[in-house]
C-alpha cells in the first residue's frame, strides 16, 4: 500500500511537513498544497531536507497554490512535479489512500 | 462492510476543539462496528495526559472519554515513542493503557489501515 | 472512483473549503462520483445562508449550493458540530426552540454516521483542514 500525503501548512509555520516526512514510507507521495507549497521552493532552509526526502518519496506541488502566492514552475526544487486540481484528483486515485497532515 | 480506520491525533487538547470532536467521530465509528485504531503523535499525546483539571478555564474536561473507549471495544490505542520521549512523558502519565510504537511501527500501522481520519 | 470529502474549517478564515471545492469540481469533471461532502468542526459554518461576502470575491456558500444543485451532490453538515456553532435548519430550530434557522440551500444537517457510512462505501476519503 502506498499513501498520498497532503501537507497544507508552511514548514516555517508548523511541523506538519516534518511529521509527514518522519512517517512517510519510501514509494509514497507528498503533495504540497495551500501554504504547504513554500516547502517546494528553492532557496529556503528546508530545501536540503526536502531534496533528501525526494530520494525516496515522490514530491508534488499544487500549481494553482504556487501561482496564487507569486511562484512559478521555475521556483520549485528540481524533481518536484507541479500538478493542477485534476492532477491532484489523479494522485488520489493512483495512491491507495490519502493522509492529510493537519 | 468493515474497514480498518485509523484516527490520527496530532493536536493538544483545549487550545482547539479538534480533540473533542475527534472523540465523537471515534465513538460513531465504533457504533458502526468499524475496526478502529487511534494513533496519538506530536502534541496529540497531551490529549491523554492524566490529571486534567479544567475548572478554572471553564471548558468541559473530556479526558474521561478516553477511559470509556474500552466499553465501545475501542482498545487499539497507540502512541509515538519519539513524541513521548520529546515531551518526557511516560505511560504512567497517561489516562489509558496504550501501546508505544517506534516510527517504523507507526509507518506500518498507517499502511495497514484502509482509511485515515485527520482532524 | 467514489470519493468522500471532509471539510474541517469554515469559509474565508482558511483556504480549506476552497481547496475542497476545487478538488470536488475536478473530481466531478473527471467523471468520478463524490458520494458526500461532510462538513465537520468549523466546517459546518459553510452551511449558513447569511453570509454577504464582497461582490468582487467568491461566494463560498452559494458556490457549494450551486454545485450541489448541478450535480445532485450530498452536502452534509454535522449536527453535533452545527449545534455548537449555531447552524440550523427549520426542524432543528423547532426542536431546539430557537427563533431562527439559517441553513443554506443544498445542505442538509445529519449525524456523524453519515461520514462513517460514506467512508465505508467510498474508495477514497480526502480530508481538507487546517
Amino acid at each position: 500500500m502506498s499513501i498520498l500525503h497532503t501537507v497544507n501548512k508552511s514548514p516555517f509555520e508548523k511541523n506538519n511537513l516534518e511529521s509527514c516526512l518522519r512517517y512517510a514510507k519510501p514509494g509514497s507521495a507528498v503533495l504540497l498544497i495551500e501554504d504547504g507549497i513554500y516547502a517546494a521552493l528553492v532557496g529556503t532552509t528546508f530545501e536540503k531536507e526536502v531534496a533528501a526526502a525526494m530520494e525516496e518519496l515522490n514530491f508534488y506541488c499544487l500549481g494553482p497554490d504556487m501561482k496564487a502566492r507569486g511562484f512559478s514552475a521555475g521556483d520549485k526544487i528540481e524533481g518536484i512535479k507541479m500538478v493542477d486540481y485534476a492532477g491532484f484528483v489523479d494522485l488520489t486515485v493512483e495512491y491507495d489512500k490519502v493522509q492529510a497532515w493537519l | 462492510m468493515i474497514k480498518k480506520c485509523l484516527y490520527v491525533n496530532r493536536r493538544a487538547p483545549y487550545g482547539t476543539s479538534y480533540a473533542l470532536e475527534a472523540i465523537d467521530a471515534v465513538l460513531i465509528g465504533a457504533a458502526f462496528d468499524q475496526d478502529i485504531s487511534l494513533l496519538f503523535i506530536d502534541d496529540g499525546l497531551y490529549q491523554l495526559k492524566k490529571d486534567q483539571d479544567t475548572t478554572e478555564v471553564e471548558i468541559k474536561n473530556f479526558s474521561p472519554a478516553y477511559r470509556a473507549f474500552e466499553m465501545y471495544d475501542v482498545e487499539k490505542i497507540y502512541v509515538s515513542e519519539e513524541a513521548m520521549a520529546a515531551r518526557s512523558l511516560k505511560k504512567r502519565d497517561l489516562v489509558v493503557d496504550v501501546e508505544v510504537l517506534s516510527d517504523s511501527k507507526i509507518k506500518d500501522l498507517m499502511d495497514e489501515h484502509d482509511v485515515i481520519f485527520s482532524f | 472512483m467514489k470519493f468522500v470529502i471532509q471539510v474541517n474549517e469554515g469559509p474565508y478564515q482558511h483556504q480549506t473549503t476552497d481547496s475542497a471545492y476545487q478538488f470536488t469540481l475536478a473530481a466531478l469533471a473527471k467523471g468520478h462520483e463524490v458520494l458526500r461532502v461532510f462538513f465537520y468542526h468549523d466546517g459546518v459554518n459553510n452551511g449558513t445562508r447569511l453570509t454577504s461576502p464582497p461582490q468582487d470575491d467568491r461566494n463560498i456558500i452559494s458556490r457549494w449550493s450551486a454545485l450541489a444543485a448541478e450535480h445532485n451532490l450530498d452536502l452534509v453538515i454535522c449536527v453535533a458540530a452545527a449545534q455548537r456553532r449555531g447552524i440550523l435548519d427549520e426542524s432543528e430550530m423547532k426542536r431546539l426552540d430557537k427563533d431562527a434557522h439559517n441553513l443554506a440551500p443544498g445542505f442538509r444537517i445529519s449525524g456523524l454516521g453519515q461520514l462513517i457510512e460514506g467512508v465505508v462505501q467510498a474508495d477514497r476519503l480526502v480530508v481538507f483542514g487546517d
